[in-house]
């Protein structure tokens, strides 16, 4: 029962959330720069306006591109279903493990990029690419990291590693998962689509890989594209989380769903605030530069299987 | 069941051989196209009856001179037999539609085509050296005929043939090498001996075979760097033909190395399964980068198969590896992932080899950067290719995905059980594995994507028509086939855990209908319940988007943004080539690109350019490095050798009477 209502509050909270961690990014980022910000709920605003607008379909474009961006969110809600973020009892969480919520997000990702090959414009295929290069270079990272926390849990599910956690805090500390987490960190921004590998407020072809896809999405479609984008950005953030630091979540006991709830929003926000106060102050890596940035995490990666491996062994 | 069906495969198919000796052009496709289909399912029939239980053996003392043949099928060989089997229905039916035209309908290739699947059904059921060397034989040169096909129309084809040739008979002798020093050996050569006497080998004698069958069954199955025959032959060979290899010929590598590594020699020390590993890993990320810059979609596919082959072979060798070691569990969980992407490259590869058959068919060309828009002129060829290319890049919904999963699974969980040899290998191993996932993914979204999505680049693709009735009939079973696999894979896996238990006894890795259990150890995917989740979102996410949109209104078309600089031109598009160009910047050293910039300036200025011509080509670099050196040494030989012989009689008696005293001499002192 907690199981279900758990993944079924994940995956309002996730949608209704995501909006609004959007806003707040971009509010703390206001006000580190000096500016009054727009305010926490004008993604939601923008969302409204786009919805009301006349769907468009682009000359020469096929099925593909009107169902990118159904895929798109509907891969981020599943995810958002399996992944422990208000509970650990998620029904779903035996469907898929941490290599299962990697591809299923990889398969968003190639839905968008193959609706941008379809439109034909050197935009389209120049995002596709640069997003391509960039998946290809992260799943190494992600499944590394997968591995260096799956040792010490001795499984790859997502509940099982953050349950193993709560049982033996001492975990979080280790170095294998301190290793992890930054080599993860590093993954969430690219895969994310943030500074300093992607800009996502950016209209300067030089330095687009995500918009550069999206642009020939206008209206309800546009809408959903970047309400995807925002989900996909808090799912990643709160798996993050709570690989990392899962106190709060519930676990069996339904009183306390609305304690996981308050604690994984926090969570989430304080991740979110961070990665946008960080973000002031960098600036977006040539294209390739990229590579060894994902280079290096790769590195950190291994180091954090080679610890988990010859640090703890008993 | 399994004698009378397998003896119906073969005897279909010597019909269909007949058949197309001997009819008359007209009627000469049909018949051989569908008797070569019935004697594929009979031995698809003949390897399932196998594999579920229904093993067989016989012996014929005639049918091969001293030896005589022995023939035995147990659920290994059945699994190969039974995949072999299903391509060749596809193939064959497929062919009825693609040999319409030029030298495909002649009498060899048609002959030929039977041929080679009957050869490759005996190849896993062969039970003695030399039956088995006999059936590998016939296969390659079957092959050989079948890739030749086109000689007449294209010089590459004439290339292609001579480097498969000269590399499948390399195969064929070190081999034949191995076995007959493991027959001599064991004073015997049916494999009931070779297995009984396999104990008492010394360790030296074993590993000499071991070595020396893997790289034969290595090259077979396109493992680099034995893999150079491989993106030569499948691009110039009919398509039909290409899939039958790459789907079907280059497993049997595979089950080569598994026979005799695991079944015959029962097992070997880790070292012999570190280096199957490691040539496995490498070959994945070298096969997969090489297909993610190629423009030519069966080279393409060809590299594709190469990297497939090797995350196969990274199964085996971890499987190998875990036996060494004591964990029975583990190499049996590697080995059913390592048999599984078998089964699951067969079935996309033969979708992709046929679909891009039908491109060839209906364009005449193979060069992704002139092609694109055959969405709306092949939509079943696309949406085909599609599936396919969803199926290969190891995404969810796709049965690539399932089995890369298991082989995941397999080397995360060897962590805490092995010792410092694991605990080194299998990071590196999944580091290969996830490289080679990301990497497809770039290179499916660029075959698909570029393709067949967008508008047409060339004029031919502008002409493109659909392909004909049993072209699509044969892609559609095959994406039937991969569509079964992908969302419910419980139902094969019971079958394929029989064939592991041939080679690692023990009981079975992976359980479960719907969602995939390890056994005595935690993991649990569900492929099928993914796909149900993700179609109830989609579904749902479209209703919501239809309530919340507040204007009803029809799609309106609108124009592509241009920069406002006029309509775009198909010139403007992305190529393959330069989807592929950051990859090939990031991967530089290793692909060694090579890059031609040719400047004329005009006559009267040296600032002025008339012209400007640039090539860039990427090369097989262990092509390059490898190979061409020692042809290069060899030819010197030749040359430096023709001194030798300048026709004088006298001067060739002596040579044999110096080599006649000499070796006397030899014997002398040796003696």
């Amino acid at each position: 029962m907690t199981g279900i209502l758990g993944a079924a509050l994940q995956v309002v909270l996730v949608a209704a959330g995501a909006p609004l961690l959007v806003g707040l990014m971009r509010q703390v980022r206001a006000r580190a720069e000096g500016r009054a910000g727009a305010g926490v709920l004008q993604p939601w605003r923008d969302l409204r306006k786009l919805l009301r607008k006349e769907p468009i379909t682009p000359h020469g474009t096929g099925p593909l591109f009107r169902m990118a961006p159904l895929v798109l969110a509907g891969s981020t809600l599943v995810a958002a279903a399996v992944i422990p973020l208000v509970t650990t009892r998620s029904p779903l969480d035996g469907a898929a493990d941490l290599f299962a919520v990697t591809a299923l997000l990889a398969l968003g990702t190639v839905a968008l990029a193959l609706a941008a090959l379809d439109t034909g414009t050197a935009f389209g295929g120049m995002g596709a690419s640069r997003e391509m290069v960039v998946l290809a270079l992260v799943e190494p990272t992600i499944l590394l990291s997968t591995f260096a926390l799956s040792v010490r849990a001795g499984s790859t599910n997502l509940g099982a590693i953050v349950t193993a956690t709560l049982d033996d805090p001492q975990r979080a500390v280790f170095p294998a998962s301190l290793l992890a987490l930054v080599a993860l960190v590093v993954v969430v921004i690219a895969e994310a689509g943030r500074m300093p590998v992607d800009n996502p407020s950016t209209h300067l072809e030089l330095t687009m890989v995500h918009e550069a896809m999206v642009l020939e999405y206008a209206g309800p479609d546009l809408a959903l594209v970047e309400w995807a984008s925002a989900m996909r950005l808090t799912v990643l953030l709160g798996l993050l989380a709570n690989l990392f630091v899962p106190w709060g979540i519930t676990g069996d006991s339904l009183a306390l769903l609305p304690a996981g709830i308050a604690a994984v929003a926090a969570k989430v926000a304080a991740a979110g605030a961070a990665l946008a106060a960080a973000e002031v102050f960098m600036a977006k890596l040539r294209m390739f530069r990229v590579p060894e940035l994902l280079a290096g995490s790769f590195v950190l990666a291994l180091f954090a299987v080679a610890s988990s491996f010859f640090l703890v062994a008993p | 069941m399994t004698p009378t069906a397998f003896a119906a495969a073969l005897a279909l198919n010597l019909a269909a051989a007949v058949a197309g000796l001997v009819l008359p052009r007209g009627a000469r496709r049909a018949a051989v196209g569908t008797l070569t289909a019935a004697g594929g399912a009979a031995a698809a029939a003949a390897g399932t009856a196998a594999m579920l239980g229904g093993e067989w053996s016989a012996r014929l003392p005639g049918l091969l001179p001293l030896a005589g043949a022995r023939l035995a099928l147990d659920p290994l060989g059945g699994l190969f037999l039974a995949v072999t089997g299903a391509v060749a229905v596809c193939a064959a039916v497929y062919g009825i539609g693609y040999t319409r035209h030029g030298d495909l309908g002649g009498r060899v290739p048609q002959a030929m085509l039977p041929v080679f699947v009957a050869a490759m059904a005996l190849v896993p059921a062969a039970a003695s050296a030399s039956t088995f060397l006999a059936a590998w034989e016939l296969m390659a040169l079957a092959s050989l005929l079948l890739v030749v096909a086109e000689h007449r129309s294209r010089d590459e084809v004439r290339a292609a043939g001579l480097w498969y040739a000269v590399m499948t008979h390399l195969g064929l002798v070190v081999i034949l090498a191995g076995l007959a020093g493991f027959a001599a050996a064991a004073h015997g050569e049916s494999f009931e001996r070779l297995r009984a006497a396999a104990d008492g080998l010394p360790p030296a004698g074993r590993a000499a075979v071991f070595l020396a069958v893997l790289a034969g069954f290595a090259s077979k199955a396109g493992i680099a760097p034995l893999h150079v025959w491989l993106p030569r032959a499948h691009p110039e060979a009919p398509s039909h033909v290409s899939a039958l290899m790459s789907a079907a010929m280059v497993n049997l590598g595979v089950y080569g190395i598994v026979r005799v590594g695991f079944d015959l020699l029962g097992g070997g020390p880790a070292w012999w399964w570190l280096i199957v590993l490691a040539a496995g890993g490498l070959s994945a990320l070298y096969g997969i980068l090489q297909a993610a810059v190629a423009a030519d979609l069966k080279r393409l596919l060809a590299y594709s198969t190469c990297e497939n082959m090797g995350l196969v072979l990274l199964g085996v060798g971890a499987s190998g590896l875990f036996a060494a070691s004591g964990a029975r569990t583990l190499s049996a969980l590697a080995l059913t992932a390592a048999l599984l992407h078998v089964v699951n490259h067969a079935g996309f590869k033969t979708l992709l080899f046929l679909a891009a058959g039908s491109v060839l068919h209906a364009t005449g060309t193979r060069d992704l950067d002139a092609l694109g828009g055959l969405r709306t002129r092949m939509p079943a060829t696309t949406a085909l290719f599609g599936v396919g290319a969803l199926m290969a890049s190891a995404l969810p919904l796709g049965n690539g995905f399932v089995s890369e999963w298991l082989l995941l699974q397999s080397l995360v969980h060897a962590l805490p059980s092995g010792g410092t040899v694991t605990a080194v290998t299998m990071p590196l191993a999944v580091a290969a594995v996830a490289l080679s996932a990301g990497l497809a993914i770039a290179t499916f979204v660029k075959a698909f994507g570029v393709g067949f999505l967008a508008r047409a680049r060339g004029a031919a693709a502008e002409r493109a028509r659909e392909a004909p009735a049993p072209m699509l009939a044969a892609m559609a079973a095959a994406a039937g086939a991969c569509v079964v696999l992908a969302l419910s894979p419980g139902l094969v896996l019971p079958a394929i855990a029989r064939p592991v238990a041939v080679a690692v006894p023990g009981p079975d890795a992976v359980s479960g209908p719907v969602t995939l259990r390890l056994a005595g150890l935690s993991g649990t995917v569900s492929p099928l319940l993914i796909a149900v989740f993700l179609l109830v979102a989609a579904v749902g996410l479209l209703a919501l988007l239809r309530a919340a949109a507040t204007r009803r209104a029809a799609r309106r078309p609108a124009r592509l943004w241009d920069c406002g600089a006029g309509p775009m031109t198909a010139r403007m598009e992305y190529t393959a080539t330069s989807f592929a160009e950051p990859l090939q910047r990031v991967f530089d050293d290793v692909l060694a690109p090579e890059t031609d910039l040719d400047v004329t300036p005009l006559k009267e200025s040296a600032y002025l350019v008339d012209s400007v011509t640039y090539r860039t080509r990427i090369g097989d670099r262990v092509e390059h490095r490898l190979y061409r050196p020692v042809l290069a040494a060899a030819a010197r030989t030749g040359e430096a050798a023709r001194g030798l012989a300048n026709g004088s009689v006298h001067r060739y008696v002596g040579y044999g009477f110096y080599a006649v005293t000499g070796l006397l001499i030899a014997l002398a002192v040796v003696r």
